[in-house]
Order: structure tokens, then sequence, then C-alpha cells
């Protein structure tokens, strides 16, 4: 009797521990499955690019592309940064600063998108938050929103002269991107 | 209740063994031959036929297509213009693919509409339909996928505005669907990675579907066809044989469907497309109006109606999903919508809506427009949560004739007909 007891024990022993070892197996075979669809390593490896802005004249801007993504680099005018200086941060529909330099805490001042002492230079991916199109803006002639800086015309967000988010679907202001200048005029990007 | 005898008897010795060993000629006989169908069907039945040939059409032309393709992102717009202008017969193979993506969801729109007229939905529907909504799932995640590869400006920017929906969930957890976005381009933008896994996955999908239509058919022979007074088969006098009178009709209707098909391949095939899906796909340059294709608009129009970005998201999922619920949401004991005089009304004021939701979806997304889109989304969801429930419960329904047979023949009983009115 006690002998059969024991084989029962040790038969739902085996069941239990033979499931939980294939459960596990299968689990380690999907892991492959699923991570080869992540970026790879070649495609991390081209995270910075470096750029030339000395050609780009006051109140032009240029995109460059950066992680097969496009970059925005506006040379602003004194206006356009007392316009961005003038708004208070903590009335923005996104109140973070939103730059890879500083923590997630850091107010949506223009100070905080910028480089101190080259404040002239807006560098942000440039990439609408709300449904990734591009918003318009870069050229000279581009529609430009209501608030002077980038509309989308996707689904209608205003981003100001520093690239916060004003009005429209958009959650976020546009993302600053981890970058330094090289000399007065190279640009790291990455 | 119409799992009936088989009667398939073999014809010869050979047949017999066969019989004995692998009852496959059994099995085509009972679902296709001798299989009771009500003999009151109209031609909205012969929609199940249609969407077999166009998931046929489909996967026929779609496999010779991709001979030719090249999923990469320098050589994939080239090489569905050299399908079209070189390959031999391309430019015919190529107009029946792109036009049949469409043909087959007007198919299915019109499949789903009668569903929803006759009560197709209900006891003891309610997994054949469930499986239904599943298979207007994956057709619809296979349109998103195959609209990618001819990598136009509208591909592009498509593929970026849907997958880019999934990063609204970094609204709930802040870098989850960053994450997920990534690991579905492999990369920090769509990109040749992505084309290519699209690819991949859009030859995949076609024959997901074929393994979850032989389900839908399967229930669908278990339960028995649902018809337009929505009465249950009591008789042998409601039922005529599939074949040859169900059989010749589908091929009738699949014969008329093709003339409208051919149509718009011979004469206009671009005119369900987009003009901007001839300019190659450019990462820098978003097109001034993004649109997806005819047949997501209306879902498109949801998303946009709700001034959130998370919220759009959610909307546009539930507007399906909510589908599958309906069996259990909708109270009314009958079926057809022909005997319910309250709930027609607001049921052919939903088809209204979902029209109107499709044009507001290609307008852009300002002033009256999304005033607009954002009363019929209320109505979309307020005709399944709220009407469903309640007309079911108040409403009288109107006379309805005792049988099928009846429907058809009139009061004079033919023979056989049992007298078992349903009063309901």
């Amino acid at each position: 009797m006690a002998a059969h007891t024991e084989d029962a024990t040790r038969r739902d022993f085996l069941v239990v521990a033979a499931s939980a070892f294939a459960a596990v197996g299968g689990a380690a075979t999907l892991w492959p499955l699923i991570q080869q669809m992540n970026p790879d390593a070649s495609t991390q490896a081209l995270a910075s690019t470096e750029v030339d802005v000395a050609p780009v004249k006051e109140g032009q801007a240029i995109t460059v592309m950066w992680r097969g993504k496009p970059v925005f680099i506006r040379h602003r005018t004194k206006a356009e940064i007392e316009q961005a200086n003038a708004v208070d941060p903590s009335t923005l529909p996104d109140r973070s600063a939103r730059n890879d330099a500083l923590p997630e805490s850091a107010p949506a001042s223009d100070k905080n998108r910028t480089k101190a002492g080259k404040e002239q230079w807006l560098v942000m991916v440039g990439i609408c938050t709300h449904l990734g199109c591009i918003p318009k803006g870069q050229g000279l002639s581009d529609v430009k929103g209501d608030y002077n800086g980038w509309f989308c015309v996707c689904h209608g967000s205003h981003y100001d002269t520093a690239g916060r988010i004003r009005r429209g679907p958009a959650p976020r202001n546009l993302d600053v991107p981890a970058y330094e200048f090289l000399s007065d005029t190279m640009v790291k990007i990455g | 209740m119409s799992q009936h005898e088989s009667s398939y008897k073999p014809g010869s010795r050979a047949e017999q063994w066969l019989d004995e060993r692998l009852p496959i000629v059994r099995l085509a006989h009972d679902t296709a031959v001798s299989y009771p169908t009500p003999r009151n069907l109209n031609y909205l039945w012969t929609f199940g036929g249609i969407l077999t040939f166009c998931l046929v059409v489909q996967i026929v032309t779609g496999i010779v297509l991709a001979m030719h393709y090249i999923p990469n992102d320098l050589m994939a717009f080239n090489s569905v213009e050299k399908i079209r202008r070189d390959v031999n017969y391309g430019w015919l193979i190529r107009n029946v693919h792109a036009v049949g993506a469409s043909m087959f969801f007007f198919a299915v729109y019109v499949h789903m509409a009668r569903g929803l007229y006759y009560g197709s939905y209900k006891a003891p529907r309610e997994v054949l339909w469930i499986i239904g909504v599943l298979l207007f799932l994956l057709m619809m995640a296979t349109g998103f996928l195959g609209y990618t590869l001819p990598w136009g400006q509208m591909s592009f920017w498509g593929v970026t505005v849907i997958t880019n929906l999934f990063s609204s969930l970094d609204a709930i957890i802040p870098g989850l669907g960053t994450k997920i976005v990534q690991w579905l381009w492999g990369g920090f933008s769509v990109s040749t990675v992505t084309l290519n896994r699209f690819f991949s996955l859009h030859y995949l999908l076609p024959f997901v579907i074929v393994g979850v239509v032989i389900l839908h058919i399967w229930a669908l022979h278990v339960v028995g066809q649902n018809n337009p007074t929505g009465l249950d088969i009591k008789t042998k006098a409601d039922t005529v044989p599939f074949t040859p009178y169900a059989t010749m009709k589908d091929l009738f209707g699949i014969g008329v469907f093709t003339l409208l098909f051919s149509w718009f391949v011979f004469f206009a095939p671009d005119f369900l497309g987009h003009a901007d899906n001839y300019t190659p796909a450019n990462p820098l340059v978003t097109p001034p109006h993004i649109v997806p294709e005819w047949y997501f608009l209306p879902f498109y129009a949801i998303l946009r109606a709700i001034p959130s970005k998370l919220g759009g998201v959610i909307a546009m999922f539930a507007a399906i999903v909510i589908l599958v619920f309906i069996p259990w949401l909708d109270t009314s004991r009958v079926r057809s919508a022909r005997y319910r005089p309250i709930f027609k009304w607001f049921l052919w004021f939903f088809f209204f809506s979902v029209l109107a939701l499709g044009y507001l979806g290609g307008k852009p997304a300002e002033g009256v427009y999304v005033a607009w889109a954002q009363f019929f989304t209320l109505y979309y969801f307020a005709f399944f949560l709220l009407i469903m429930p309640i007309v079911g419960v108040m409403e009288t329904p109107s006379a309805m004739p005792r049988s099928i047979a009846e429907s058809v023949l009139g009061s004079g009983k033919p023979a056989g007909a049992v007298a078992a009115p349903e009063k309901r």
C-alpha cells in the first residue's frame, strides 16, 4: 500500500518537473525568434553623425539623417529665441524638456532645449511625436504653424520656435537627441 | 439541427475501398452536394462563395507576383514598375491583385452587413460569427502589410503612422510603446528591414486565413445557415440540397461579381488607390495628406475623432473588437431585422454612419469634419452598447411566417410541413 502511494507521488513529481522543463525550454526557444526582430548591433552602431553647420545662415535650417531619422538643425534668429523665452514653461502642454542630456523632470524652457552659449542652434529629431510624420517648417517658404516653428500637416500639430508642442494631438515636444559641438561649427549627433 | 445523415453512396468498388480508408469523397459530398440549405436564401448569401473566390484569386496572383517582386528599399518600387511594364502579363496580374484587395474588402463588408441585418450572429451561431471577426482582423493585417510592399510614399508613411499607433502605449508604461515600435521596425525608423519582414508576413497570413476559413465553414455546417426569415429549419420542405441549387446560385453571383472586378482591372486599375503611391518612398518628406486605403477609412475616422493619442487608438481597436460581443449585446429573440420594425431603422442608420465615417476618414482632420466624425463615432458605439440591448427588450416584433417554406410558398402548406408556429 505504502509503495503504491509513493509511486503516485513520484509520478506527479515527474509530470510536474517534465512539464516545467518543457515550458522553460519552449520559452528559451521562442526568445531568439522574438529577439531577431529587434535592431541589431550594426543598426545600433550607426548611432552618431557629424555635421558642419557653418554654411547655415541665420534664419535657415537643414535636415540631416541620423539613425534613419531626420534631424532638424535650425539657426534661429534673435526674434525666434525671444519668442521661445517669452513662454512660461509651466503653461505648456508638455512641461518636460525632452532633452536626452537632461533628466525627464527638467522644465521645457528654451535654455533646457539648447546648449549654453549656442542658443541660436536648435537641434531636434524631426519626427512628430503623434504618429511619426515629418513636420513642415524647415524650408523658408514652408508653413510654420501658428507658433512660427513647425506644423505637422498629417493631424495638425503646431510646434513653437523651440520645437515644443503648443496645439494639436501630439503628446510630447520634439525630442532633442544627445549631441555636442566638437568645434564652433561641427556638431556630433548621437 | 442541420446535422444531416450522410447520403453518400460509393459508386464503384474503388470508391468504396477509399471510403473505408479515408472518407474524403464522403466529406466533400456531404459538405458541398447533399448539404441542406434553406430554400429562401437571397443573393446576399452568395458572398461567402464570392469571398472564397477572392481569397483564391489573391493567393494565386500573389504567389506569381512574389516571383518578380524584390523586398528591398532600393529595388521594391522599381520591381513593381517592372512587373507592370516588362513582365509578361505582369500588368494584368498586378492589377488583379491590387484591385482584388479592394474587391475582397467590398465583399466582406457586404457579408458582414448581411450577418448584422439577418441576425446571423445570434445563437447558435456565436462561434461562427466570432471566427468571422477573427477573419476580418486577419484580412486587415494582410491588407495593411501588402500595401507596404510597393514602397511608394503612401506605403511608407502609412506604415510609419500605423506602426506608431503602438507608441501610444508610452502613455501607460513609459518606454514600452517605443520598444514595441522599434521591435516591429527592426531599427529606429521604417527601413528595408521592416519591408523585408512585412513581405514575409504578407506571404504567411493568407494561408492562416485559409485555415481559419476552414474553421468558419466547419462551424457553419454544424449550426446550419441562417436565412432571410431568421427561422430555424424545421422540415425537409424548408431546404433544398446545396448542389445544384446553392452551387449554381453562388457561381452566378461570382460571375456577376467578376464583371465589377474586371471593370476595375481593365478600365480603372488605379481608381481605388492613391496617386501619391506612384512617388517612391522618401523618409524625409511626408505627403501633405496621408490617407489609408478606402477600406480602412471608417476606422481611421474613429482614430482621429478622439482628441487623445491613446484614446484614439483604443477606440479604433474597440470598434472592431466590440463585434465579438454582439451575440450577447443583442437581447432580441428575433433574428431577422425584417421582423424588427424599430431596430431596422437604427440598423440602417448604423450602416449610413459607417459610410459617413468612411467619407470623413478621407477628409482632413479639421473643423466640421472632426465634429461629424465624433458624432458618428458616438453613434457607432451607442448602436452596439445601448440600442442593441434596449431596443431588443422594448420592441414588439411584427408577424412572422410560421416556417421558411411558408415564407416562400405562401400559407398553402406544402406536403410534409409540420404546424409548429413560432409565437415569440
